[in-house]
Order: structure tokens, then sequence, then C-alpha cells
């Protein structure tokens, strides 16, 4: 604490050098604040700090109190579990637990949400291109939207059964109706003239329809997608607490039953991780194909 | 009268209508081809309105659009655009974008030497804008008057038969504007196109056309003060004398036929009665009902 402060200190005097007009933005406060860069970089890091510093003095104190503490495992009995569950095989399975479960929960979300991207991608363009479809499908759309997928999970295990193919089939169906619905206003927001003079140069609606609106939807399409994960992690997780063999959400409820706390934190984080990087891998992605999205936005 | 029903483009008895509101109250014209017509209007008067019939994006609630001698139907290669923003396709480059109509035309079957062909000929419609070393960005990185150029070579490279442009240069500065006015008046000498070109700019009407049209909502008939009117066609004139440079503009013979269009079609407080109207053209004529012709 006491080098915190001696560096915010520095920090504050090295700002004070660089006077260059009468007039200076704040470094913190105000809307015209500017944080400089180490200050930056500072407050980014300060909640993550200071959460990790009230869980170790929660968990201190806890231990101090009784040694046997389930509740706030320490660093290192978090360590030691992860070590067991990532490289120790599994006497029952034969497998390392770890590796299995995010590979199944993995191979799950990601199928579901590929499906559920495409049709909303194929579905939502013909529905604003196209006033038909759009009279056909949209309100039906709207109304299967606002079901609440989680409402429906026992119908989905009555009727498909218990395996994998339900669970995607959750995630699907969780998922879908937001990215068609997106992808729909998305492309209404498309300007009429961008239409007709496709027209004018010769296209056919199968043309216009695949070759120039859709191309133009692709980064939407995946920036949706990018924002849905949140719904279909929620999903999966459901599915597998209720039934599975292997997966992320399964472990965490499984172990629930023996208060197994130094594995479900790092089971969460690890989904947390995976989230992030996925959502992160899309915007670069987007970022580099798309450049044109990006800047004709700004 | 004589009816041109085989000109390149002929009107006769358009109304349009969007629900209770009439938009277009009865036009009729034709025009020749090679000519490069304005339309010019108060704002609101249905000036690009009638260029959307015309295009095929909308159809008429009644009347006849002929083109060619036939129906006209939706938009197709027969028919150019460029409009005022959004002609432009975002995600593609400039040459993409100049390339697409003939791009198209190829369908699924795109061979390498089919495609080379293209691209020379884009490039070449490219550097008749004077745009060649920007074929590669993407139309966010070009200026407005750039990017108004590139959407004419897009659909100028179609030769379509006509040339249909909506406020193309409504959104640029003073200084652009001029030059692109000066620039559309070479590519069209240069070619045997004919164009419809709508604007809310008199000046820019009068420079530019052989034949300005001027649509407008004030005028009065025998049809009563409480019928709700759309516009119609109040003036129709030949300019013979065709401007070699835009120092036209500050000559008194200029300056005089900016003020009798202004007179005629955008002062609310006076207003022609339908049989008076200054239709001069001889590709101009009329066809009202026995109400409108009556002078209350």
């Amino acid at each position: 604490m006491i080098n915190i402060c001696r560096w915010l200190r520095t920090v504050n005097s090295e700002m004070s050098d660089r006077i260059s007009s009468e007039v200076r933005h704040p470094k913190f406060l105000g809307f015209a604040a500017k944080p400089p860069g180490k200050l930056k970089f500072f407050l980014t890091a300060l909640p993550f700090i200071l959460s990790i510093a009230i869980y170790i003095t929660a968990s201190q104190i806890r231990h101090a109190e009784n040694p046997g503490d389930k509740i706030l495992p320490t660093f290192t009995q978090m360590g030691d579990a992860v070590y067991m569950m990532a490289f120790e095989i599994d006497p029952r399975t034969g497998e390392r637990l770890m590796l299995t479960d995010t590979v199944s929960s993995l191979r799950r979300i990601i199928i579901g949400m590929t499906a559920a991207s495409l049709l909303g991608l194929v579905i939502g363009l013909n529905m604003g291109l196209f006033p038909g479809v759009e009279a056909l499908s949209s309100v039906f759309i709207t109304f299967v939207s606002i079901i609440p997928p989680l409402s429906i999970l026992p119908i989905i295990f009555i009727t498909l059964g218990v395996d994998e193919f339900a669970k995607i089939m959750l995630i699907f169906i969780g998922t879908f109706p937001l990215i068609c619905r997106d992808i729909f206003l998305t492309v209404k927001k498309i300007p009429q003239e961008q239409i007709t003079k496709s027209l004018t140069l010769g296209a056919s609606q199968f043309q216009t329809t695949y070759g120039i609106i859709m191309p133009q939807v692709l980064p939407r399409l995946i920036d949706t997608t990018r924002l849905s994960f949140g719904a279909a992690w929620l999903f999966l997780i459901a599915a597998e607490a209720i039934v599975s063999d292997s997966g992320l959400g399964y472990r965490i409820f499984l172990v629930r039953r023996y208060l197994a706390m130094d594995i479900i934190i790092p089971y969460v984080f690890l989904i947390t991780f995976l989230g992030f990087v996925i959502d992160w891998s899309l915007k670069k992605y987007v970022a580099r194909r798309y450049s044109w999205y990006i800047k004709s936005k700004a | 009268m004589t009816k041109k029903i085989d000109n390149i483009l002929y009107i006769e008895n358009v109304y349009k209508e969007y629900g209770e509101r009439v938009i277009l109250d009865d036009i009729d014209f034709c025009i020749s081809e090679g000519e490069f017509c304005t339309v010019v209007g108060p704002s609101g008067c249905g000036k690009s309105t009638l260029l959307r019939l015309i295009l095929g994006q909308e159809l008429p609630t009644s009347g006849v659009i002929h083109f060619n001698g036939e129906p006209i139907g939706f938009a197709d290669t027969r028919r150019g655009v460029v409009y005022q923003r959004y002609s432009l396709y975002p995600h593609i480059s400039v040459i993409e974008n100049v390339m697409l109509g003939k791009k198209l035309e190829l369908g699924l079957l795109k061979s390498g030497r089919k495609l080379l062909e293209i691209r020379d000929e884009a490039v070449e419609f490219l550097s008749r804008m004077g745009l060649e070393e920007h074929q590669d960005k993407y139309p966010h990185e070009l200026s407005g008057g750039m990017q108004q150029r590139v959407a004419i070579a897009q659909a100028l490279i179609m030769r379509p038969k006509i040339l249909l442009m909506d406020e193309p240069f409504g959104a640029l500065d003073p200084g652009m504007r001029e030059a692109m006015q000066v620039f559309i008046l070479e590519i069209w000498e240069q070619s045997d196109m004919t164009i419809l070109f709508v604007t809310h700019d008199l000046e820019e009407a009068v420079y530019l056309g052989t034949r300005i049209i001027v649509l407008s909502q004030y005028y009065t008939d025998g049809r009563g003060a409480d019928v709700q009117r759309g516009a119609k066609i109040v003036a129709d004139y030949e300019l013979k004398y065709r401007a070699a440079t835009t120092k036209a503009k500050e000559t008194a013979n200029f300056g005089m036929l900016v003020g009798k269009v202004r007179r005629e079609g955008f002062d609310p407080k006076q207003r022609t009665h339908v049989t008076d109207f200054n239709l001069q053209h001889p590709d101009s004529f009329q066809s009202l009902t026995d109400i409108e012709k009556q002078r209350v």
C-alpha cells in the first residue's frame, strides 16, 4: 500500500511537470477528465485487486477460526483442487475431468450458437427484405422470443430425450429469436435505395439478398452473436445442471453436494475466461475483417 | 396535340397518393432521347416521388408510364440511378462498386479473363472520373464529391438508356457542387444518354438542363378551394442556349429565366390557373378534366 501511494505521488508530479496550456484536463473527476496512461492502468486494475484482497482477508479470518473451513477456500486449496481436476486421471472414467468438461461444454455451446446465428441470419435477412416473409414470420418469432426458454426445458427433455441434442436445442431456442430479430431490424434499416440500386445494376432478387445485402449484415451478425453468448452460457449451465454426465455446469452442480468451493470457484473462473476469450476473439475478428463496418459507423 | 407514346419516356395521367394525401396530381409529359431534363420545384412537391415512379421503386396510384413504348415495370438495367446518398455499397471497395453491375451479369460463371476485362473497364470509368488512384479505398474513405463520382461511374458502366439523378449534388459544398455540374455536363455531352435530373436548386436546374420541368403545388383550378391538390407540371421550357462555363450563371438572361421560374413555381401567393400554364416545350402536353378547366 505504501508503495502504491509513493508511485501515485510520482505519477502526479510527472503530470504537473508537463504543463502545456493554462487550462488542464482533470486527471480523475468530471466530464473532461483524462486519466494519464499509468493512472488508467491502475484504475482498471483496482477493482480486481480490491476484490481479491477482500476475498483473501475474509478467507484468512474464517480459516483462523476454523482450519477446516470449506466455504472460502485459500488459494493453495484451490490450486490443489485445480491440479487434481486438470492433471490427474479420474479413476472412474479414465479421463482428465477438467479437459473433458471443457470440451463437452464448448462443443455444445459452439454447435448451438452456430446453428442459431446461421438460421437467424437467413430468416432475419429474408424477413427484412421480403414483405411476404415478414408477414408470415415476424409476429410469430416475436411471440416465440417471449417464451422463457427455461420454462420449456422440461418439454425439451421430455420430447427430445436427455442427450446432447436436447442441450444444444435449449441453447438454440434461447438465442435464435433474438439474433433473428436483430438481423431483421438491421436489414430493415438498410435504405430502400440500396435495393433499388442493385436492381438497376441487374441483380436478381437472389443476388441482392445473398450477394449484396447479406455481406453487409455479417459483421452485425457476429456482434449480436457475441452479445448472445451470455444467454447461451446460462442455458448451457442450466441444461447441464439438470441432466448430464460431463460439462462445466454439470461439475459445478455435482460437487456442490460436497460444498467443494475449491472446485466451484476455479470452474466459475474457467467459464468466465472461456466466455471472455470467445468475446474478445470475435471482436478482434470483426475489427480485422470488417474495417469498413467499424469506420463507416463512426 | 400529338401523343408521343413511343418516346423513350411517356407519362400520362399519373397520380400518386399516400393514403388521403395526393402528391402527384395528373402528371403528363414525355421525354425525347438525348435530352438533359431537369425537374425542379419547391420542397415537398413530389419531385423525388416522380423520380421513384420512373425508376420503378414505387408504382403510381393510377396512370400510365411507358418506356420505349412499353409499360415500365420495376427497376432494371435500362435505368441507372444516382441518389443524394446511399448510392454506394459500404462493404466493398470503390473498384468493386463500379464493377458490381458487370459482375452480376456474369452470375456464377466468373472466369478470370472476364473478371479482368471488367476490372479494366471499371478502371477506365474511374479514370474518366479522375479517381483511378482511389480504386482500392472503401466509400467512407472518400469525400462526398468523390463518392458521387464513383456512384455516377457505377451507374454509367451499365450504359443505361436513361440516367435518373435525385438531388445528386445536394449534400455537397458550393465549390464541389459547381465542379460536379460541369463534370456531369461533360459526361452527358460525350455520351448519347438521356438524363432526368431532380433538384430543388433553380440555378442548378436552369444551368444544366436542355429542358426544365417545373413541378409545383401552387396553382388554381376549377375544383374549388377545399380540395387537397397534389403537384402538377406548371411550366415546361426548352433551354436552347447551352452554357459552356459556369460564367453563364452571371449573365442577365440566366438571372431573368431563374426569376421567371421562381415566380411560376415557387411563390405560394402567385397561382396560375391550370389552363394558363407555360408549357412551351414540344414534348409537353396536358390532359385536364372538365372540372379542372373551369374558372372560378
